[in-house]
């Protein structure tokens, strides 16, 4: 076996890299929220000021949330029937018609549910955290590492999966080993003083599970960390396990892109803990809308805004009533309509602010649930929670978090795809034909796919209705160029929401809107005094 | 070695020198990070379709994806290929993911088909020709 050196160095430096701008890309690239403060308390609104929320995702329902509180008189408008917007939860019995018109019925059994958008809650996510607990909103982890789960390619080891355990473990222990070696050689560019040096030796050992002469090898040390063969029962005598090889822990790495995908649990995004609310994401926007009453209006499809020196108009239709045109008016506007649909309504806005909405593009995203007869993930392969990744178009495999060790049914998500090709190519097929894709490239790393498969839903977030696209799509120059312009109030009209939050995440969808809520009552409280 | 697994051997041999040399049947879902289509109609049907429909009529929710079917904006070729380099609004950036001539095939594709009859096409040189220029400065 011959490694390269800089296949090695290339597979090292992805440890750590956050090369994609995912939903923290952004954030690391300037565009920065203040932190999160607390409960929000406003005080001296005027009497009968008026604001208009456009959206009930979680960013409109928080700040029409906050904005009652401080004593406005709020109304908000959502095209969907449902309030959440992407905070979404699909049961048994849903119907979800997405654009082209192929309408899904979902047949999941009671208690089996699918968050098709947002399905995790970084620790780091104060807000929604706090939302959280103050609504009476159930928290779960969500297992997001799972050394059970496979890292797959159909090009290493006859396409056989390997546990996530192994392939860490081999991963560390080589690396520890030629670490080990380059150090006893004094092979390292930057020689470390003596005493750091013998820190460091044992402290590789450990790491990667090395024998006493440094060498990563079957053994007891390995089999510390990637378990053991088999235990005798009858004498206690262990057989260690069998290493895999170098190059294939890189070739994995590279076809799996292990190391590399957003979801690599050493990402500071998704390291431990995550949480999901108990029985589905929209518990969320849910407890949010039981404290809104008369406040929402649904099926209204926003076609068009006005403003003038003292107040704001909003033209609708009510879905429902097609072609029917109905107007709600307001002293402010606060716009949480995702920029993919904003850049096509007519607003009467400055051209920067329709410049910063017209630079966005807005992301594909593609999942699909896949209910089973029973967790043969959990009770055939000791899976419980977490995924797999494979250099199939599926990318992932999640397991659910919810509903542990429980008899089934129970669903996984059979493809989770952010971005590239697949996702792209999932989009443009039927639901059916998407579904039916999962399953045969899913049956690959688990056979009982076949036996055990029951109903599916897929979600591809280009042909969802509401906001045509995932998220927003910011990079440091756009962000240079608009995104002040795309925060600041025009007239009586500012946005907020995930759109200009910054991040994907449902947290910078809330903390936008706090940043909004409070910025604008700041201002209507200056032009009173 | 038994015989059995001479003929097993054999066998899985003569199947991966097929897999090696036959282009897959179905490009889409081919391959998990390229879109390897060559053919203007599959990258129609990886890419544009998912929005743009299998008719190319589009589609109406909250806001709108435009028909490409029988769409004069379609009249020159160059106006497509920039909007499939650059992208448009809230439609992504195709530039850095397909090379020029998979624009210019799916730019022609769209142009010949769905009730545009234009007879005129786009080459992967005119297609170059539109990307912007890489000095770190893209502008959108």
């Amino acid at each position: 076996m011959t490694i390269r050196r800089r296949d090695l160095l290339a597979l090292a430096g992805l440890l750590g890299a956050g090369s994609v701008l995912g939903p923290t890309g952004a954030v690391r690239a300037g565009m920065t929220t203040p932190p999160y403060r607390g409960p929000m308390k406003l005080d001296g609104a005027p009497k009968k000021t008026s604001v208009l929320v456009l959206g009930a995702g979680l960013a409109g329902l928080t700040a029409a949330y906050e904005l009652r509180n401080a004593g406005y008189q709020v109304q908000l408008l959502e095209y969907n029937n449902r309030i959440g917007g992407r905070s979404w939860t699909l049961r048994g019995g849903d119907v979800y018609t997405e654009l082209g018109g192929e309408k899904q019925i979902c047949e999941f059994a009671p208690g089996v549910y699918m968050n098709p958008g947002p399905w995790r809650i970084s620790h780091t996510h104060k807000a929604i955290l706090d939302y959280c607990k103050r609504f009476g909103v159930a928290l779960e982890p969500f297992v997001q590492l799972n050394y059970a789960g496979y890292v797959h390619s159909r090009n290493v080891l006859g396409g056989k999966p390997q546990r996530y355990a192994h392939v860490a473990a081999d991963f560390q222990g080589y690396l520890a080993e030629m670490m080990t070696a380059a150090l006893s050689k004094g092979g390292l560019d930057q020689p470390l003083a003596p005493e750091h040096l013998a820190l460091l030796k044992p402290m590789l050992a450990s790491w990667g599970g090395l024998d006493g002469s440094g060498r990563y090898v079957t053994g007891a040390s390995s089999s510390r960390l990637r378990g053991p063969e088999s235990i005798s029962f009858e004498d206690a005598s262990i057989t260690y396990s069998q290493l895999l090889k170098f190059a294939d822990v890189l070739q994995l790495g590279e076809d799996a892109a292990m190391w590399r995908g957003a979801n690599h649990p050493g990402l500071a995004s998704f390291q431990t803990t995550l949480f999901q609310p108990v029985g589905g994401m929209d518990m969320i926007p849910k407890a949010f809308a039981s404290r809104l009453p008369g406040v929402i209006r649904t099926n209204a499809r926003v076609l068009s805004m006005t403003q003038d020196e003292s107040r704001v108009t909003v033209t609708y239709e009510d879905v429902s009533r097609p072609g029917s045109s109905l107007q709600a008016s307001a002293n402010w506007c606060i716009c949480t309509i995702p920029l993919s649909i904003l850049g096509q309504l007519e607003l009467r806005i400055g051209a920067p602010m329709k410049a910063a909405i017209d630079a966005i593009s807005y992301s594909s995203e593609t999942k699909i649930g896949l209910q089973f007869r029973r967790r043969f993930w959990e009770e055939d392969e000791g899976i419980f929670g977490g995924f797999s990744i494979t250099d199939l178009p599926i990318r992932q495999i999640f397991y659910p978090s919810g509903g542990l060790n429980t008899p089934g049914p129970g669903l996984l998500y059979g493809a989770v795809l952010h971005r590239g090709p697949p996702t792209y190519e999932f989009t443009g097929m039927t639901p059916a034909e998407r579904v039916r894709r999962a399953v045969e490239y899913g049956a690959q790393i688990h056979p009982q796919y076949h036996k055990e498969f029951q109903n599916g839903m897929a979600v591809a977030w280009h042909r969802n209705p509401y906001t045509m696209g995932c998220n927003a799509q910011w990079t440091p120059d756009l962000i240079r160029k608009h995104h002040a312009n795309a925060r600041a109030i025009d007239g009586r009209f500012v946005l907020a929401g995930e759109g200009v939050s910054g991040h994907g995440w449902q947290d910078g969808a809330i903390m936008s809107a706090l940043e909004v809520v409070e910025r604008l009552h700041r201002r209507i409280v200056a032009a009173v005094r | 070695m038994s015989r059995a697994a001479w003929v097993a051997a054999i066998a899985a041999l003569a199947a991966q020198i097929a897999g090696a040399e036959e282009a897959p049947a179905d490009p889409v879902l081919a391959h998990p990070s390229k879109f390897i289509a060559r053919n203007g109609g599959d990258l129609y049907r990886a890419i544009c379709q998912g929005c743009h429909m299998a008719d190319a009529k589009g589609a109406r929710g909250a806001a709108a994806y435009p028909a490409l079917a029988s769409n004069p904006n379609l009249q020159s070729p160059l106006y497509p290929a920039v909007i499939v380099v650059n992208g448009l609004k809230a439609m992504p950036a195709f530039g850095d993911v397909l090379d020029d001539e998979q624009i210019a095939a799916v730019v022609n594709y769209v142009r010949g088909n769905f009730g545009n009859r234009y007879t005129d096409t786009v080459s992967a040189a005119e297609v170059n020709a539109v990307r912007p220029a890489t000095d770190g400065e893209q502008s959108r």
